[in-house]
Order: C-alpha cells, then structure tokens, then sequence
C-alpha cells in the first residue's frame, strides 16, 4: 500500500482504464444467467448494463463477464425474451 | 506606470480578474460581491478578456462549474459572499481535496438568520476548515495586490491549491478608496502564463478525477493534503517577495504594525485594523506602547510566526468579527491562543467580538480595549476573557 508520500496529488488517476483491474463481481448477491434458447440478440442487456459485463461477439451477446458483474438485474428486468420467456434469470448466488 | 486612482474592493477585485484574464468563470451574484462579477461579465462582453464566462442556477453550480473546468485545465476564478458561500461550502472541500488552483474573491457578509447583507467574517469562518488557502485585506489596495498574487500562490506547483481573498462586505467592497494599479502588462507578466497538471482535456493523457477512496487510502490523502498546505507559508512569502519588486508593496504573513517594543496589543483582520493603527498612533503620542498584528495569511494559520511575534506582549485582545456559537471564544482568538500556548512566558489573552452584521467598529471601541489591555498589565485582574463590544446592553 501507498505511504502518504506516494500518492497522486488530488487523488488523480493517470492510469486509463485501471478500474479493469478492480474486480466487482464480488459484490454480487445475484448472479444472472443466460438462456440462449430464449434470446432473441435484441442486445437489450448489452446497451442496459451500467458495466460491460454483457459481451458482444460478431453482432452477437456470448456469455456475462462474471469478473464485473454486480448481479443488479436489469439485464434480466429488460430483456423481452422469447414468447414470454425470459433469456436473462437472476439466480441467488451460492445456491 | 503605476496609476494612482479612486476605486473600490470590488473594482479591485474585477481588475485582478481582468489581468488574469481566466478561462473559466462560473459565478452566481450575491451582495456585496455581485459587483465583482458585474464588472467582470462587463470585461467579458468587450472582449478584454477570453473568459468563457458560465452563469450558474446557484452557487453550489458556480463552484462546481469552476471544479469541472479546473480539471479540464482551465485557470478558473470567482467570487462570492455570505449564504453564496455557504451553498458552496459541499463543493470547496471537492476543489481542495482535488488540489485544483481555483481562485475566488470573497466580499466577506454576515449569515442568515436573522438576514444581513453587511460585513463581518462569518462566511469565511465557516469555510476555514475546507482546505482552501485564505487571505485577508484591509483595504482596496490589498484586495487587488492580494488577489493578483492569488493566483501565482494557487497555481504554483508547491501548491496547486484553491485560494480565497477576503476583504469586509461593502467596508472595504463598495467605499471608494485611494489605491494604485500596477499596469496590466506587468501584472500580467508577474501572475504568468497558466500551467495546467492533468487535465481532462489532454486526451492523449486520460485520466480521472473524483475516485472513491476508502478507509485504506483516505487518510494517507488527508495526510498529503495537510503537508502541501504546511509549505504554503513559504510561497507566500517568495511571490510577495517577488511582488514587491513590481509594486513596491511589503507583504509578510501578517502584518506588525509598531509591535516590536509593544507592551499591549490588537490583533484583528481586514479593515478594522486600519481604524485600530490610528488610534494605536493616538496612544503612541502619549508614550503608551501598544502595536497591531493583522492576519494576512488565515489559513494555513502561520501559528509559529504568529506566536513568536506575539509571545513578548503583556496582554493581548483578539477581536473577532465572527462568533462560534457554542464555542468558547471567536475563531481568531482560538489561533492566537493556540499559537501561544506553548510558550511558557505569554501574554494575558482576552476576545472581543465586535462588528457583525455590520455595526460600525468605532475608534473609542478600540480605545476602550486598549485601556482594558493597559489596565490588565497594571492590575493583572481579568474581568471576562470573552466580550461583545459594541452591543446594546
């Protein structure tokens, strides 16, 4: 850890894109899984995640980046599903 | 050329701004500073200055437009007074902790309730504590001297810190004074081209301000914080040193006025202490040794200066143009004390609390608390250390 002679004046960070190395998906008490059966690549939960913790590949979601996730659930609230049928389901974590 | 002419704090104040010529302004009017901006707004639409000029819903707005344009990179000034300053106050920590040279002129004004728009240093007082650097001045004349170099001492690298310049609410903001400017090209020269660190649009150079720092960093910040501020006094004197050279004028951290062989002495800030040398030189005729140290530099408090400067005396009267309700004594008197304290041999101390609001501080009101200094070092008998003058018993 940083003495107090070593930290950056005001606090600034000159570092882009560190808050990478900061791991939130620690904080999740719910963890949100995907349905691909169900999932229509609207991206819904790829433009609705306040991280980017949805992952895009070739125009198309693959799986949640669990490193960032905080399980919040909007991805699982927005998503329109198939039929009714949600893609997105927020599942307790540790269960 | 040095101009001699008639004008006012807040002129002053403008004036200052003018040669500083800002990038940024965020500002919201309040009495008795709302001429501040005026005039400046004035400058900006006549294009003597650049300044993106942003005319903020509040002061809370205002100082927080200044903190964004700051980071951006932008050398920022405003002005404020009173509950301006108060709704400011959430945000001056943020321009502080976030080392940002900001520079603001304060036309010092009571706080409501009950309202009052006249001077005393209430807004000041309350905002002592927020890690901004504060000056004070007597007068007009310091009030565009101190500003000018306001912004050499918030921009220099040692310190890299918001600085606030406060003169008495219409006192010393709106009485037309004798005062000399110092030509703009020499001004300008002296206050120097702005030196932005890590600005936000350097985009080359990403960075981020405003980080959430917990319980395992905060304090090594705080630390940080409180060191920089410990090597301000230094500064302080280098560009007064430095300013002398363009204008003439001695600045120190205080000032002293005929205290070296004083027996008995007032120390008060801003324009009382213009009234308090007069009457000082009354007594001087009559052989009496009394002398004046008036704060220049509140914050950081040069506590070892001050003490060393003071230790000597047999009775000092801090007067306060603020009270801490609940406290036991005015804000100053709290400094003095503590500056004192540690020497063993020191003067008797007592506090006055005189001139809110705007009442009139008299020259038989500095008077009367030299009489009562003299009287103490005859009699050695303190009648109360804590007083209101002034007021209607």
């Amino acid at each position: 850890m940083k003495t107090w002679k070593e930290v950056p004046p005001g606090a600034v960070i000159t570092e882009p894109g560190s808050s990478r190395k900061f791991k939130t998906g620690s904080w999740r008490a719910f963890r949100p899984k995907w349905i691909p059966e169900n999932c229509i690549q609207c991206l819904f939960c790829w433009i609705y995640c306040p991280d980017m913790s949805v992952k895009v590949k070739d125009g198309k979601r693959t799986e949640f980046d669990y490193d960032y996730c905080k399980g919040c659930g909007i991805c699982a609230l927005e998503c329109p599903g198939k039929k009714g049928n949600k893609a997105i389901v927020m599942e307790e974590e540790g269960k | 050329m040095h101009r001699k002419v008639a004008a006012n704090g807040n002129e002053a104040i403008a004036n200052a701004m003018r040669i500083a010529n800002p990038d940024v302004c965020g500002a919201y009017p309040i009495t008795p500073a709302t001429e501040i901006m005026q005039r400046f707004t004035t400058f900006v639409s006549n294009g003597k200055v650049k300044t993106e000029m942003v005319l903020a819903e509040s002061e809370h707005s205002a100082m927080s437009a200044c903190i964004g344009a700051a980071a951006a990179g932008g050398r920022v000034a405003t002005a404020t007074s009173s509950q301006g300053m108060a709704l400011m106050w959430e945000m001056l920590f943020i321009a502080s902790g976030l080392r940002l040279p900001i520079v603001m002129g304060m036309a010092n004004r009571a706080l409501s309730a009950p309202i009052n728009i006249h001077g005393d240093h209430s807004d000041g007082m309350g905002a002592r504590d927020c890690g901004w650097i504060h000056l004070y001045c007597e007068n007009a004349q310091e009030a565009f001297d101190n500003m000018l170099m306001a912004f050499k001492l918030a921009e220099h690298m040692d310190v890299r810190l918001p600085v606030m310049v406060g003169m008495d609410g219409f006192i010393t903001s709106h009485a037309i004074q004798t005062m000399e400017w110092i030509d703009d090209e020499t001004a300008a020269n002296f206050i120097g081209e702005y030196k932005s660190t890590n600005p936000l649009l350097d985009i080359k150079n990403p960075v981020s301000y405003g980080p959430l720092i917990l319980a395992d960093l905060y304090m090594e910040y705080r630390k940080a914080q409180e060191h920089v501020m410990s090597g301000v006094p230094k500064v302080v004197l280098d560009i007064a040193k430095e300013f002398e050279q363009i204008s003439g004028r001695k600045y120190g951290l205080f000032e002293e006025y005929r205290l070296d062989d004083a027996e008995v002495a007032i120390v008060v800030m801003s324009s009382a202490a213009g009234t308090t040398k007069e009457i000082i030189d009354q007594f001087r005729e009559k052989g009496i040794k009394v002398g004046l140290l008036k704060p220049r530099l509140f914050r950081p408090f040069p506590y070892a200066e001050v003490g060393e400067a003071l230790k000597h005396l047999k009775a000092v009267a801090v007067l306060d143009r603020a009270d801490c309700f609940g406290g036991s004594h005015g804000p100053l008197y709290v400094d003095i004390a503590s500056a004192l304290y540690n020497y063993a041999q020191r003067p008797v101390l007592i506090n006055k609390i005189f001139g809110l609001g705007g009442r009139d501080y008299m020259p038989d009101h500095a008077e009367y608390v030299i009489n009562e200094l003299l009287q103490i070092t005859k009699d050695g008998k303190v009648k109360s250390v804590k007083e209101y003058i002034g007021v209607r018993e």
